[in-house]
């Protein structure tokens, strides 16, 4: 019955003879805190953009919590906090999410009660007669944050939002989106801080060149990718052209002798095990190694260059 | 509405915040003071010299002097609101897409027009109090010193509001694609194009050369400030027998009353363009 939080077909944008997405196909349900990653220049900027008005898709439609994209009515539950947050550094804090409550159509009595609360949630209570001319770039980046959160929106899109943040920064906007999730609020986190993702989001996106490469819940990704170091007495070439049948291509240290593969899949762990044993190998050490987001990502997005 | 009203205010009061109101009013009162007192001393002279001599002269001295004085700074005025419309605005859109800022304004549940407009009103309030005060220091000052009264001095003064607007107009359309700094450029060569088209037409006028005319003609529709100050003076001085001194506040070639309705159009219609321009604009 409810719809999705975000739907998209085939979105495509180009600037002149420059393809800045080439596709983008996603659907995110209402609720999930949705993690969007690619390296620089992949086109997340410009999807974001496309998903919240700012930019005219050159083919394709999509839809925000059921309704059209560029909808403007839509967008008064729908929360922002772009990367470049610049903002009228000649207002006080109080002043500019005054402003933007206003803009949200807020009433009075509706700003009155938001904006105390949430000075204290990004930790500006303080801060709500100084100007944002004199904010430190994290403060100015917490107020933004309070910005987007101002209506109670149903979904929020942060691109970055911790960019400027020390690590209590980064912390608070963790506990943030935490208590966003809770609330059900869906949340679309755009962020080069791949532990971050790893700690908040419930499924990712890889995107590079415009293009979905693969949607995924971050429990998937962890389980489907395994790392493995082997010691095995006086290894053979025979040996290795072996192992390579369960999974990549094994990787020799020349001087501690050490094996490393990648698997697939945790299933494949026991058959190869039993194979070893079967061959008559000494099997010293073997220790399997869950990847990292980051690393995941490297091979996600960095296998395959020359393709689409 | 609301959203137009909250960009309205939020205009004026960028202009509070950074200063410009204040600097603006100190200004005016400067320039005021030097009018009153530049004034006082020249009608002085004139009071002088006519005890002295018999009179004669085919016309008031004090009425001729003091109009051209009184015309004069009302040019001043005619210029500063062109300057102050063309500095305030130049950089309203095209800064605020520079840094951003516009991003978290245009993911609100508004329409990009109504921010458009929002500033655009605040930018008209601030230029005709601004240039309510300054024109209202100089005719009071005149009217206090010699009782000079302009004729028809309300419709002059529309015709010098219409031109600020014009190129507001202008700055607001080129703040939807240029920066702030060729948008800038853009307008001041407009209105220098005004200007010396308007002196290329008086000439052509006196030497009966039609093609400079026309130049003249041209130039003013590309931008009809000029045009609609000399329709001003021509209107403040219907009927008055003074003497003609060179200088932007001779009118030789008058320019229709075609004009005035060109220049609302052009106002009009490029405030419009500005609209759809930013509308449709990818940020």
């Amino acid at each position: 019955m409810t719809s999705p939080a975000i739907e998209t077909e085939n979105l495509r944008k180009e600037f002149g003879s420059k393809v800045a997405v080439a596709d983008l196909t996603l659907r995110v349900e209402q609720g999930e805190i949705f993690g969007f990653l690619g390296p620089n220049g992949a086109g997340k900027t410009t999807s974001i953009k496309m998903l919240l008005g700012l930019t005219q898709p050159t083919s394709g439609n999509g839809f925000l919590l059921g309704q059209p994209l560029g909808d403007p009515a839509t967008r008064s539950r729908v929360g922002f906090l772009p990367e470049h947050f610049r903002f009228h550094e000649w207002l006080t804090a109080a002043e500019f999410l005054n402003l933007h409550g206003r803009l949200y159509g807020m009433s009075a009595a509706a700003r009155a009660e938001a904006i105390p609360d949430l000075l204290e949630l990004v930790g500006l209570g303080e801060r709500a007669e100084t100007r944002l001319a004199a904010f430190s770039k994290g403060m100015l980046q917490r107020i933004g944050l309070a910005q987007a959160l101002l209506n109670n929106p149903g979904l929020v899109f942060l691109d970055e939002p911790t960019s400027g943040l020390d690590p209590l920064g980064r912390r608070l906007v963790r506990t943030i989106i935490a208590g966003l999730r809770d609330e059900g609020t869906t949340v679309f986190l755009n962020s080069h801080f791949l532990s971050e993702i790893e700690l908040t989001c419930d499924r990712v996106a890889f995107i590079r060149d415009g293009r979905v490469l693969r949607v995924a819940p971050l429990e998937e990704l962890e389980q489907e990718s395994l790392r493995v170091r082997l010691r095995v007495g006086s290894p053979t070439p025979e040996l290795l052209a072996g192992l390579a049948r369960f999974g990549s291509e094994p990787v020799q240290d020349e001087r501690s002798g050490v094996i490393t593969l990648h698997l697939t899949s945790e299933e494949t762990l026991p058959e190869m095990v039993r194979w070893l044993v079967d061959a008559g190998h000494a099997l010293y050490e073997l220790s399997p190694q869950r990847l990292s987001l980051e690393e995941r990502f490297i091979q996600i997005v960095g296998e395959d260059v020359t393709e689409g | 509405m609301k959203t137009l009203w909250t960009m309205t205010t939020l205009t004026i009061r960028e202009a509070q915040r950074r200063r410009i109101l204040w600097v603006g009013l100190f200004a005016a009162i400067a320039f005021l003071a030097i009018f009153a007192l530049g004034y006082h001393y020249v009608l002085v002279e004139i009071e002088a010299e006519m005890s002295d001599s018999a009179g004669g002269l085919g016309f008031d001295p004090i009425t001729a002097f003091s109009t051209f004085l009184v015309i004069a700074g009302l040019y001043v005025v005619h210029f500063l609101g062109i300057a102050l419309a063309a500095l305030l605005s130049a950089g309203t859109l095209s800064g605020e897409i520079e840094t951003h800022t516009i991003e978290t304004l245009l993911t609100k549940p508004v329409r990009r027009w109504q921010i458009v407009m929002g500033k655009w009103a605040g930018f008209v309030i601030i230029i005709l109090v601004y240039m309510t005060v300054m024109t209202a220091g100089i005719l009071l000052i005149a009217r206090l010193r010699s009782g000079l009264v302009l004729s028809n001095v309300y419709s002059g003064l529309a015709l010098v509001f219409l031109s600020a607007l014009t190129m507001l107009s202008v700055t607001m359309l080129g703040g939807t694609r240029l920066s702030t700094l060729a948008n800038g450029a853009m307008a001041f060569t407009l209105f220098g194009l005004a200007f010396l088209g308007g002196w290329i037409e008086q000439i052509g006028a006196v030497l009966r050369n039609e093609v400079a005319v026309d130049v003249g003609i041209v130039s003013s529709l590309i931008n009809p400030a000029d045009a609609l100050w000399r329709r001003a003076i021509l209107i403040w001085r219907s009927g008055d027998t003074g003497l003609d001194l060179p200088g932007p506040f001779i009118v030789l070639s008058e320019p229709s009353t075609l004009m005035t309705q060109y220049a609302i159009f052009y106002a009009v219609v490029l405030l419009a363009l500005a609209l759809w321009s930013f509308t449709r604009r990818d940020l």
